[in-house]
């Protein structure tokens, strides 16, 4: 019997399973979470009364079979909550649970880790009542909590509107949509949009939702700026036609689309590759998500693509992974997956143009801006060291010079914008500035794990 | 192609090469660097950051002094403190054993007029009361120090800039040709350097340039596995070592403390990795928080590693080839280049400029590896097993 591990509990790591499963085998499912479904599937915490149909609206539906089908097979399966895997060397997994040290060996692994909120930095960004926008989702759909009562939802992403309307519905206030890509660039990304005409129609039905509120919808806006001493107040902007406004409110949720996570993947042995598109590293698979020998990534951790590409990218790797041991042959469920999961990821291409990543207004970032938060680096910091004498102009150098991306986090959170600001410093390509490489613990592991080793 | 002319080029733009670069530029020596990569980037860079005198090999103190007494006016010297404490160095013994092993240490540290504090569990009790009461014995020598090894290179090549030095960097020697008491020294970027010197401080990739004049040593690459927790409040001053080699550690004031542990692990330098297995991670955290408990709930968040050459008698070649005047060789630091690596630089600027130093520097001649050495007690111990360095090969 093969060892078939699965790291991630969201629709690829789930739909991953069930195929396992179906297939007669026991799968090892993974997973840093108390819940299954991922980040955009999430379950609420036991007893928590959320109506979940309601707020998961238009895809409550998939919500519901997703979840069903996971809760028949999950008995069936070998799945371990809680654990996290922090390294990946010589096809065994190292895990942490409970603050155990332990292994895990695997002869194919999925890894479906997915994606995190891609933040650029904005003066202000780091005060108390600034959320992701991720996070200011998972605050609603974990705890049932809103980020603030007077709540700005601001970045470049399809998902502002999305959050906007689950917060409205729950009762908050939406003082403003603001987003940084202008509304002609939006226009121009409709015809790549248009080959999913239902995601679509549903993002601008979220806008309409918004509109017939009242609450302000603004594109191509710039100079973002939060306002507060030692909490938000406000946020502060130019709209599109350079008038400044000013939004009060008590909380941001701040994003600008996701970034997949592919630390596991790198320590695995992935190749990443440079993304002109959404200016960004990501792993390179071939069209079923093999990523190299018994290893397969799926979901939003191997290229954006939302929740209907990760369950079917998942089922996808899992199909690969059966036929590459042998335990099935390729068919055309195989053939129908893949055309599924490319016509869904060149979607996001398109949201990625009309969504952008914002690199002219982080490159005109002032010095003053924070942009590590872990380490307290300043955009200045970094525009200082690599002016110096024999300074870096490379990221991983950059790093080792000013400590940005050093912390906690490990870049995680900065590593974007890090990006940008060493490629717009030096005048380079974004890919020129290179990648900050990973190294384990993928998160922090305390001293007190290593106890249980002998 | 270009063309330069120098009195001496430096092959490395490690510490070692940056410091020699600095003291001949101040000599009035034209002088380049032609390092493969960029400053200070390999074990340079990425090593330990300790400034540790005591528990050094005997015939290294002399220069282990001199260089100590560099570190201490770093600032004056290069504009840049690159956050050089004098923290002080604590050895810590578990038993009998290696309470006289520090024992001895300390006597030959005295010898060379260091000031040692011999540390019984009441005094530690009193100065350290974090420190776990398996330590039966301590020696504290108050003049150690540490920097942070990733500032300090670079810093120390631009004060070097500054003094005239001309650095090239992604640029990789391929040959060096010589004769008429003269080098023409031969890149992959097509840049020539004629000279009258060559310094071969190329680390690890050392034992290539040797082996063009005749010369050899039993060098291999490996890189000592190094982590770093998140900020703790800072309570750690000196900088610890159990000598049992389990665990070294120090913390910095921002409050990261950073650990590294042996055994070392072999490195590859023709891929450029140095990796560190995770193994060697829980082991290390594991003897931190033996030594302080109080750590057990902080957390590790990135381990890192860098090669460095290693000698099997762990002491490093310093001085002339013995087969071609003008050519100096520094490399083989095994772990501990960083205490003398200003040492090193201004004693290599005065065999070049003067012909001599005053620095005894015998025990670090290339000429003994000629005869079969000794492997070092330290090596058997510090490493996961010994190489066999394949001389044939190369």
């Amino acid at each position: 019997m093969a060892d078939i591990v699965i790291i991630g509990d969201g629709p690829a790591g789930m739909n991953a399973a069930a195929v396992v499963h179906a297939h007669g085998h026991r799968p090892i499912l993974i997973t840093e979470s108390r819940q299954a479904g991922g980040q955009g599937y999430r379950r609420p915490s036991p007893g928590l009364e959320l109506d979940m149909p309601s707020l998961m609206g238009s895809e409550a539906g998939k919500y519901l079979a997703l979840h069903a089908r996971f809760e028949a097979i999950r008995s069936a399966i070998d799945y371990r909550q809680n654990t996290l895997v922090w390294n990946i060397e010589n096809r065994t997994l190292h895990l942490l649970r409970d603050g155990v040290a332990s292994t895990q060996s695997f002869d194919a692994l999925i890894l479906a880790t997915g994606a995190m909120d891609r933040i650029a930095p904005v003066p202000g960004w780091t005060l108390p009542g600034v959320f992701t926008l991720g996070g200011a989702q998972v605050a609603l759909k974990d705890q049932g909590c809103f980020i603030g009562r007077r709540v700005a939802f601001v970045g470049s992403s399809p998902l502002l509107a999305l959050a906007a309307q689950q917060y409205r519905k729950l009762g908050a206030d939406v003082v403003v949509i603001a987003d940084t890509t202008p509304l002609l660039d939006k226009v121009a990304a409709l015809p790549s949009l248009a080959n999913s005409p239902r995601t679509l129609l549903r993002g601008l039905a979220y806008l309409g939702g918004a509109w017939r509120a009242g609450v302000p919808v603004l594109n191509g806006v710039t100079a973002l700026a939060i306002e507060g001493d030692d909490h938000v107040i406000a946020i502060t902007l130019k709209d599109s036609g350079n008038r400044d406004r000013r939004f009060a409110c008590d909380a941001v949720a701040l994003g600008y689309g996701l970034k997949p996570e592919t630390q596991l993947a790198e320590l695995a042995g992935a190749t990443l590759v440079y993304d002109e598109t959404f200016r960004l590293w990501l792993p390179r698979t071939d069209a079923y998500g093999r990523a190299g020998p018994g290893l397969y990534l799926a979901g939003d951790g191997a290229a954006i693509g939302g929740a209907d590409a990760a369950e079917a990218s998942g089922a996808l790797a899992a199909h690969a992974a059966l036929a590459d041991l042998g335990f099935a042959e390729p068919g055309a469920t195989m053939l129908g997956l893949r055309r599924r999961v490319g016509r869904l990821r060149a979607f996001q291409q398109g949201l990625a143009r009309a969504f952008a990543w914002p690199v002219a207004q982080i490159g005109a970032l002032a010095d003053s801006v924070t942009l590590c938060r872990c380490e307290n680096v300043s955009v200045g910091d970094v525009r200082r060291a690599m002016d110096q004498e024999l300074g870096p102009v490379e990221i991983n150098r950059v790093k080792a010079m000013t400590r940005c991306g050093m912390g906690r986090c490990q870049g995680r959170v900065c590593g974007p914008s890090l990006q940008e600001i060493v490629a717009g410093h030096a005048g380079i390509a974004g890919a020129a500035a290179g990648r900050l490489r990973v190294q384990a613990p993928v998160k922090p592991i305390a001293l007190a794990a290593a106890d249980a080793i002998s | 192609m270009s063309r330069l002319t120098v009195d001496v080029a430096i092959i490395g733009g490690g510490l070692i090469g940056a410091w020699s670069a600095y003291f001949l530029a101040r000599r009035d020596k034209r002088v380049v660097i032609i390092e493969k990569g960029v400053v200070g980037a390999q074990s340079s860079g990425t090593n330990f950051g300790n400034l540790r005198l005591q528990g050094r090999f005997p015939g290294q103190y002399p220069l282990s002094l001199r260089s100590q007494a560099l570190w201490e006016q770093l600032e004056d010297l290069i504009g840049d403190r690159c956050e050089f404490e004098q923290t002080g160095h604590l050895y810590l013994s578990f038993d009998q054993k290696e309470r006289e092993k520090i024992e001895a240490y300390a006597a030959v540290s005295e010898t060379y007029g260091l000031t040692i504090d011999h540390l019984e569990p009441s005094d530690l009790r009193r100065r350290w009361p974090w420190l776990s009461e398996r330590v039966v014995a301590a020696t504290f020598s108050a003049r150690d120090a540490t920097a942070n090894p990733r500032l300090v290179t670079p810093a120390v090549a631009r004060a070097a800039k500054g003094l005239g030095v001309t650095v090239i960097e992604h640029c990789r020697v391929t040959e060096i040709g010589s004769g008429g008491g003269a080098f023409t020294v031969k890149t992959d970027t097509g840049t020539e350097i004629d000279c009258g010197q060559v310094i071969n401080a190329a680390g690890a990739w050392a034992l290539a340039i040797a082996e063009q004049f005749g010369e050899t040593a039993p060098l291999f690459p490996a890189g000592p596995p190094q982590f770093v927790t998140e900020p703790y409040p800072y309570f750690i001053e000196p900088s610890i070592q159990a000598v049992d080699g389990s665990v070294i550690f120090r913390q910095i004031p921002r409050g990261n403390i950073i650990l590294a542990g042996y055994p070392r692990t072999a490195a590859d330098p023709v891929a450029n990795r140095a990796p560190v297995p995770a193994a060697k991670t829980l082991s290390a955290m594991q003897s931190l928080a033996k030594v302080v408990p109080a750590l057990a709930n902080c957390h590790v968040i990135r381990v890192w590693s860098g090669i460095e050459g290693y000698l099997p008698d762990m002491v490093p070649v310093i001085g002339p080839s013995r087969t071609t005047p003008g050519l100096f060789h520094a490399f083989g630091f095994c772990g501990h280049g960083f205490q003398i690596g200003p040492g090193v630089g201004l004693c290599l600027s005065e065999m070049i400029v003067d012909g001599e130093t005053a620095t005894p520097l015998e025990p670090f001649s290339i000429a003994r590896f000629e005869n079969p050495v000794e492997t070092d007690e330290k090596f058997r111990r510090e490493f996961d097993s010994e190489p066999a360095p394949d001389r044939s090969a190369s």
